[in-house]
């Protein structure tokens, strides 16, 4: 069985959704992992999750990537076959860390934006999408008020030679534009992964979107991709 | 002792949304002179520390590590 470990920062408030999409929905085993933790290696998947950690203060992220754990996902990080995975606050607190590039500003309507939104999959070769086929429209709602990714230009070109813009904000149809960006992200970018492809950031929320009750069953293909490629690699 | 005022700022090339709107708000009162409203951070350290050389380093070490995100942020300080 895949072991999932759900990071619990003071703020978090997104784990027990991840704790839910890992164990009741792909029938895994997942646990919680405290902030203060040290021992996080006999874990396969390592989650961030979304919430507020210690209240968002400075810059959402900004604190939380000084905690113990956060050490030990560096070099959880540079092992083989495992995986990270930050999904809003998390993929804030992963830029934060420097464990992917960028930083993100205050969504462009300066409002707290929540609602479905379509992604459309740039890389499904990743172990996150591999279970989607390129150009997959997803629907995964957001939830944030900084979204609005930010990087130089250098850093976004290396992010697309590199097949590291994994998301893209899209309309159902598929169409990329300035009308289908929710938050002013830049180059509509909802998710990105590291260059060996083991660490992912995405800002929409997969564990929001696993049972049609919820809207939508679009967050299950990643969680399936993850636990597929975990599997293989056992 | 020494207290330090930090301003944490957007860098130039980097949008700030939240500016942008004030500036809208005071082109709306009627303030026409206004070119840019750049919205920033306001940090005060009091420190126990001797001023001088030694703390510059540190403040700035201060501020690259935690206080300002290089990607998208820049800083003054001044020592008093």
């Amino acid at each position: 069985m895949v072991k999932y470990g759900v990071v619990v920062f003071p703020g978090s408030n997104c784990d027990r959704d991840c704790f839910w999409a890992a164990h009741d929905m792909m029938g895994q085993k997942a646990e919680f992992i405290w902030h203060e933790s040290k021992s996080i290696d006999k874990y396969d998947v390592i989650i961030i999750p979304g919430g507020f950690s210690y209240g968002d203060y400075l810059r959402a992220g900004a604190i939380a990537r000084f905690a113990r754990v956060m050490d030990n996902i560096h070099t959880f990080a540079g092992k083989r076959n495992k995986l990270v995975f930050g999904i809003c606050n998390g993929f804030q607190i992963l830029l934060e860390s420097q464990l992917l590039p960028g930083a993100m500003l205050t969504n462009k309507t300066l409002k707290f934006i929540c609602k479905y939104t379509n992604l459309q999959v740039e890389n499904n070769s990743t172990p996150f999408t591999s279970e989607c086929s390129r150009e997959q429209i997803l629907r995964i709602p957001i939830a944030h008020q900084e979204g609005n990714y930010y990087c130089d230009e250098k850093t976004l070109n290396s992010l697309v030679k590199n097949d590291q813009v994994v998301f893209r904000y899209c309309d159902e149809k598929g169409n990329i534009d300035d009308s289908t960006n929710p938050n002013g992200s830049l180059y509509n970018i909802a998710g990105i992964c590291n260059k060996r492809r083991n660490v992912l950031g995405m800002m929409p929320h997969p564990e929001r979107a696993m049972t049609e009750r919820l809207g939508s069953t679009d967050g299950a293909f990643i969680f399936r991709s993850i636990t597929e490629y975990v599997k293989k690699s056992l | 002792m020494a207290k330090v005022k930090i301003f944490v700022t957007l860098k130039d090339d980097v949008l700030d949304p939240q500016g942008k709107t004030v500036k809208f708000a005071l082109d709306k009162m009627g303030y026409r002179d206004i070119d840019t409203v750049r919205i920033g951070k306001y940090i005060e350290i009091e420190t126990r520390g001797s001023g001088g050389k030694e703390l510059k380093k540190e403040i700035d070490e201060i501020c690259d590590k935690l206080l300002a995100n290089p990607n998208i942020e820049k800083y003054t300080f001044s020592i008093e």
